[in-house]
């Protein structure tokens, strides 16, 4: 398979777009959550999406083949809670590998068929590796702005075995997204960093934060340029934004992005902001249309969707990016 | 400057290949060409900053945070943080003041340099920082395998990092080393592990010029020039340095210390160094230099000729600044009477002290009024100055040798004056001293009518005193003052008798009994009251207290502020600090009652109830003294007291009070360990009008702290004994290097020389037993302190050579090597010529992170079982006889300054025998480490192999093993060393402890152990639970 970097130079390479919104449509009761196996489980894991790997793997695959069918070339795991910290609230700590290893595995098999069709479009997937349900360097308590509800170390040890899982099952990439926080991202890289030293072994690893609100920067605090150079001392295939924002108020951060990095720059932008009822109601071709502007202004080496954004949307997307080359890397040789 | 021009052209035809160094707190900081240098803030560490390491210590968080915010807003483009202080768990204390920094955006805004000597530190620090950090620092002084394995981590956490100019074989200090060294650093970080060039920062190490001594001569410029081939041949890295080293020979004349900066930054800028530590307030303007002096340094900086040094030596004393006291300079002689006497007494110049309050005494109308009024006005002035931080510890010592010696010269004028002045047959005259003229009159009518119709308690005392009955004192009655009638009054020794609890009054002039005491007592009169009953029934009762008031002798002429009554508790020696808090607050008009030191508990009781003092301060050093203080609480609760208990002293901490003491006492209790704060605590205590608020604050205050410290405490885990000794430290014995002393047995050192141990002292701690806190010799050009640590240093030296030209001081030592194995894990069987004595130790039962061990000083002995013949030593020496009479020869000189230097100085050059002797023992009488070359710097830093722990201190808390001690080396019968019921060393000028010798020994701290190990410890010394118990208190977990 062709090396995704020789890829980069020449396309625009397409992500795929929301897992969630996609499986909303089948709308699982518990019941489907809980398949045969975990039928006896004390604690209700409605909603744990993770599950549905293992649980429901035939409507995830689903999910991934329609989007390499809209022309993603990258499709994410569905593992975007699978730590044991974020796994906790469904006492699913012991089950954390299994996750992880079996949908990179299904995602896999789906790239697999695609790439057999098509040999000279070669489809990858990215190990999805989520932010947790804590913050490294915020405190949950207003009163005690000192306290952490979770430590560097048990981060980084959570996040190892996630990444082990990611890639045992045969993850092409891994991508660190929906960072808010940039210190559980550094846990998350530092992890990475001792599992590729640990097999001797190289993987890309794709970088995604996350600007919260209009104040421009991530919820910890940081600007687009801080962020960049926090996490500038990992080897990175890409560095970019996804979530949160709709794809027209990302537009700033990723001119600063596009300026200053000396690696690919991917979005993920939502289907703009929710509605007053909490949904994404961008159509595909709004979406694309501020897509555009990225294109025109050469900001993107890879582009796809977040919360909100269907298959239609990626083909929007997808058809777009066929027309423009992709951003050419800043100055500084590697 | 041929070269510098020649690197800008390579610099923009780089320009498109070139890397830059990028920081990030919460925005981005890049150094980059055009940046033009980069100012790291450096008040936000421990060791130069008193204030920063006192709020740490103290907890005080919020406004340690307030420092950094003033450091960022004053323009610091990054913030070095370190916490590198024997006191404070600095990794615990990083990781809390990062995580409360990064919840404060206008500070975390900056990036972060992490900065200590300890790898678990800043590896603890890169763990809570979000942003790319700079590390400072590593090097290549411990050998490439750490330096190695450190940088990696670095990288991995995403940070830069600083690499001083070190290696294995020492500090580079001339051009070529610290080309070599930074060369290799490179090439070892950018080719071995790929460490990105960009993020490598290289401190060159800045050394003093101007020193007068050859050697430092190139100092500057092999910086600079060393600066220029780094940034020219290293790519892409950058250099730094702590800049106001360079002019540290010029310290107390700023005017050519900021041109000297100026000077060195502008040419090292030029040459490449594009960030460093600079105090702005110490920067001249280039441009700003005068011509003449701007020659003179650049000369020094730039080694342009071989008399540099002296040229500018000279030309320095025609700039010296308003900062710098010329000793020649008398033109303060012209000034007022009032400005003299003032300035001797701020400055401390005792030479004309005499003479000008002669003068002021021959203006006066009466002596008193000298003091009073002349002298009074210029304490004052120093109690202003030293309240708002102008002035420093020594110089308010200073200022009160010059005090003691001015009143003492008044003394006899006013002993005279009192003679004279004994009170008249009471004649009309008299009352007009005292009585409200305004008033006169009426009250003259009343007076009369009482003095006609006494009580009968009143004629029957009346009798007792009249006509200098009672020893003969003179009393009169029905005495006018103010607006007050008083029943009878001593008036030479100001004592007021009331009988029937009432001062007569005009009827129309009523006010409440306490207001009227307050009112006489702040007229300086003493009140006593006696009931009718008392009079009558208790004649001789009554006398006997009357006379005992008139013989205390009221405060030396002036209303005594308050009475403090001062002590070193029972078993307790030491009383540097003591003695300072009591000038401080003898300076500020309070009387002292000075008990000494090793004062039993009931005879401090018994002397507060007699003088009636109205504040109690204990102090202690070790640690069994706490328990003492906590005791004197309860005695002073149970007697029913009500002044307040003050606590100080080395062992002593807010916490101890808050926790033990505290609680103990219903009245006020307060932690004083810093004399500057004991006059403003004992003002807030003492006054009558808002103490009660104040106390109550004070209490609730104790309370907070208290309820937080346990909660805080509660959260660590504790291992059984039995757990933490299976998770000992291990020494793999069959490799580990025992090495036979070359000589078993005890020698002893009957008359050390002094002055060879001058160069193994450590003056840090000197400088913090007068409150003045750095480290040496960098607090000698600390912003603040730095002038007035400069005058104590000089004052000790005179002091030293002194006591080391007259041999003033005795030193002995006794030390001994003997056979020893580890017995039952936590036993070291020590077996000497003659007998077998067994030391036992105490194992740490803290529970740690997996893999650190829970250590005992028995772990780095071998164990019986391993077969292998093991060692250990043990030691006392002492430099303390001598001390004390040398101290009271000064205090009989009314010199108390150099009373308390003589002491503190016997306590450095014990710690330097100690240091001394322990070297002698590794390269010598041990031998194992016989081709040890080790700098004094290095002393200090413990960096030898081996270690010497004492009885008292973290390792070993245990006091009790002195004894041990004693018993093996027969201390007492050989160097006349005693050891006092708390298990104190007289002399107080001593050291002992034991030597280990194996390379994987270390100190650590015990911290808290649990009962079980206790009473274990109990058992195997075979003495009882509670007894163990007492002793080893202050460790034990509080369940």
């Amino acid at each position: 398979m062709k090396d995704i970097r020789k890829i980069l130079e020449e396309r625009i390479l397409v992500l795929d777009g929301a897992m969630g919104t996609m499986l909303q449509r089948h709308k699982f009761t518990e019941e489907d959550f809980r398949g045969e196996r975990f039928k006896d489980w004390s604690v209700s894991v409605q909603g744990n999406n993770d599950l549905l790997s293992i649980t429901q793997p035939e409507a995830i695959k689903e999910v991934h083949r329609l989007y390499f069918e809209a022309g993603a070339d990258i499709v994410e795991t569905n593992t975007f809670s699978g730590t044991t910290i974020a796994m906790a609230d469904y006492e699913m700590e012991e089950l954390v590998y299994e996750l992880n290893f079996q949908s990179a595995k299904i995602a896999k098999e789906v790239a697999d068929e695609f790439t057999a069709k098509e040999p000279n479009k070669p489809r990858f997937v990215a190990g999805s590796i989520g932010p947790t349900n804590r913050t490294a360097s915020m405190s949950p308590d207003v009163n005690d702005p000192g306290f952490r509800a979770v430590t560097f170390d048990e981060l980084r040890i959570a996040y190892k075995q996630q990444v082990e899982a990611l890639i045992d099952g045969g993850s092409d990439i891994l991508l660190v997204e929906t960072i808010f926080d940039t210190l559980n991202a550094k846990a998350a890289l530092f992890a990475i960093e001792e599992v590729k030293d640990e097999r001797s072994i190289e993987i890309p690893v794709m970088v995604s934060g996350t600007i919260t609100d209009a104040s421009g920067r991530t919820l910890s605090g940081q600007t687009a340029e801080a962020f960049l150079i926090s996490v500038s001392h990992i080897p990175m295939l890409s560095i970019g934004f996804n979530c949160a924002l709709g794809a027209n108020q990302l537009t700033p951060h990723l001119e600063v992005l596009a300026q200053k990095a000396n690696f690919c720059v991917s979005a993920h932008p939502n289907a703009g902001l929710p509605n007053a009822f909490g949904e994404y109601d961008e159509s595909p071709e709004q979406m694309a249309t501020q897509i555009k502007e990225y294109m025109d202004k050469s900001l993107v080496n890879i582009i796809g969707g977040c919360c909100g954004t269907t298959p239609e949307h990626i083909k929007a997307i997808a058809e777009l990016a066929a027309d423009y080359k992709p951003r050419t890397l800043a100055v500084e040789s590697f | 400057m041929e070269n510098s021009s020649s690197n800008l052209s390579i610099e923009s035809a780089q320009q498109s290949t070139r890397k830059y160094l990028k920081l990030s707190g919460l925005e981005p900081m890049i150094v980059s060409a055009e940046t033009n240098f980069i100012n790291v803030g450096e008040r936000t560490n421990v060791a130069g900053s008193r204030k920063f390491l006192r709020l740490v210590k103290e907890e005080r968080f919020d406004e340690a945070l307030d420092v950094a915010r003033h450091q960022v807003e004053g323009g610091a483009q990054v913030i070095d943080i370190n916490m590198d202080d024997g006191l404070i768990d600095g990794k615990e204390a990083m990781v809390r003041f990062l995580n409360l920094i990064m919840a404060e955006p206008d500070i975390a805004r900056v990036p972060i340099m992490i900065d200590s000597s300890k790898w678990d530190i800043i590896e603890a620090g890169l763990q809570v920082v979000q942003g790319k950090c700079v590390v400072n620092s590593i090097s290549l002084k411990e050998g490439e395998e750490e330096f190695i394995a450190h940088a990696k981590k670095i990288k991995k956490y995403g940070a830069a990092v600083i690499i001083m100019a070190f290696d294995e074989v020492g500090q580079a200090d001339n051009y070529e080393r610290r080309i070599e060294i930074s060369k290799r650093s490179y090439d070892i970080l950018v080719d071995q592990i790929n460490f990105p060039p960009e993020d490598i920062i290289f401190d060159l190490n800045i050394f003093p010029v101007a020193t007068g001594m050859e050697e430092h001569r190139k100092n500057a410029i092999d910086f600079i020039e060393a600066t220029r081939w780094v940034r020219e041949n290293l790519p892409h890295c950058s250099v730094s340095g702590g800049v106001s080293n360079v002019s540290f020979s010029f310290r107390g004349n700023n005017p050519v210390r900021e041109a000297m900066h100026s000077v060195f930054l502008y040419h090292a800028i030029k040459a490449g160094m594009n960030m460093g530590i600079v105090n702005p307030a110490m920067l001249e303007i280039y441009d700003d230099i005068p011509k003449d002096l701007l020659v003179h340094v650049e000369d020094v900086i730039l080694d342009r000729r071989d008399d540099a040094t002296e040229r500018l030596l000279d030309f320095a004393e025609t700039v010296v600044g308003t900062s710098k006291e010329k000793t020649a300079d008398l033109s303060w002689r012209e000034e007022s009477l009032q400005d003299r006497i003032t300035r001797a007494l701020v400055k401390g110049i005792d030479q004309y002290i005499v003479e000008d309050v002669e003068e002021a005494r021959q203006q006066a109308e009466k002596p008193i009024e000298v003091i009073e009024g002349n002298l009074m006005t210029g304490m004052n002035v120093v109690g202003d100055l030293f309240g708002s931080g102008k002035m420093f510890l020594p110089q308010v010592v200073k200022s009160a040798r010059v005090m003691k010696k001015a009143v003492a010269h008044l003394l006899p004028y006013i002993e005279e004056e009192k003679k004279k002045n004994a009170p008249q047959p009471p004649k009309g005259e008299q009352y007009w001293k005292t009585a409200d003229p305004t008033l006169y009159g009426l009250l003259k009518e009343y007076a009369k009518k009482m003095r006609n119709q006494p009580t009968d308690a009143e004629s029957y005392l009346w009798k007792a005193l009249s006509g200098k009955k009672l020893n003969g004192y003179e009393f009169e009655r029905q005495h006018i003052i103010g607006t007050y009638i008083a029943d009878f009054i001593c008036l030479k020794e100001n004592l007021i008798v009331e009988v029937d609890g009432a001062i007569h009054q005009l009827p129309e002039n009523k006010s409440s009994d306490k207001e009227r005491t307050q009112w006489l007592e702040s007229e300086g009169y003493k009140v006593i009251r006696f009931t009718n009953e008392e009079v009558i029934h208790e004649l001789d009762v009554v006398l006997d207290k009357i006379l005992e008031e008139l013989k205390k002798t009221p405060p030396l002429g002036m209303k005594g502020a308050g009475k403090v009554l001062m002590a070193t508790v029972k078993g307790d020696v030491h009383d540097i600090g003591k003695n300072i808090v009591s000038v401080v607050l003898g300076c500020n008009n309070y009387e002292i009652v000075d008990m000494g030191v090793m004062v039993p508990p009931e005879k401090i009781i018994q002397t507060a109830i007699d003088e009636q003092v109205d504040i109690i301060g204990l102090s202690g050093l070790i640690t069994p003294s706490l328990d003492e203080m906590v005791f004197l609480a309860k005695e002073m609760e149970r007697r029913n007291f009500k002044v307040p208990l003050l606590i100080g002293g080395a062992t002593t901490s807010k916490a101890h009070t808050a926790v033990k003491i505290d609680p103990q006492y219903q009245n006020a209790v307060v932690h004083v360990n810093d004399a500057s704060r004991a006059v403003t605590v004992v003002g807030d205590l003492l006054n009558k009008r808002s103490n009660q608020k104040y106390v109550g604050d004070l209490k609730e205050d104790y309370e907070k702290f208290r309820v937080g410290f346990l909660k805080r405490t509660k959260k660590k885990e504790y291992l059984s004994i039995k757990e933490a000794r299976k998770n000992k430290y291990t020494i793999d014995w069959t490799s580990s290097q025992v090495t036979k002393p070359n000589r078993l047995g005890i020698e002893v050192i009957e008359d050390q020389e002094l002055r060879k141990l001058e160069s193994f002292i450590d003056w840090t701690p000197f400088f913090r037993s007068w409150d003045l806190h750095g480290k040496y010799p960098a607090i000698l050009t600390d912003d603040i302190v730095g002038e007035q640590a400069t005058s104590l240093f000089n004052d000790a030296q005179k002091l030293l050579q002194k006591v080391l030209d007259e041999k003033l001081l005795g030193a002995k030592a006794i030390y001994g090597l003997f056979e020893a194995n580890t017995i039952s894990d936590d036993d070291i069987e020590v077996t000497s010529e003659d007998t077998i004595i067994t030391f036992r130790t105490l194992r740490q039962q803290l529970k740690k992170h997996a893999g650190k061990p829970n250590f005992a000083l028995s772990d780095f002995i071998a164990p019986k079982e391993s077969g292998i013949q093991d060692y250990i030593g043990c030691f006392c020496v002492t430099t303390g006889f001598g001390t004390k009479e040398l101290a009271e020869a000064f205090e009989k000189d009314l010199d108390d300054y150099n009373s308390i230097m003589i002491k503190a100085l016997a306590d450095r050059l014990a710690e330097a025998f100690a240091e001394y002797l322990h070297k002698k023992v590794r390269m010598d009488d041990w031998g194992y480490a016989a081709g040890e070359e080790l700098t004094n710097q290095e002393l200090i830093k413990e960096s030898y192999k081996g270690i010497r722990p004492a009885p008292g201190y973290p390792a070993c808390p245990d006091h009790l093993e002195k004894i041990a001690i004693w018993e093996l080396l027969r201390v007492k019968e050989k160097i006349g060393v005693e050891l006092t019921e708390s298990l104190a060393m007289w002399p107080a000028a001593s050291v002992s402890g034991y030597y280990f010798g194996n390379s994987e020994a270390r100190y650590f701290g015990l911290g808290k152990i649990k009962e079980d190990q206790v009473k274990d410890f109990a058992n195997r010394k075979n003495v009882g639970f509670e007894y163990a118990k007492k002793w080893l208190n202050p460790n034990i977990l509080d369940q």
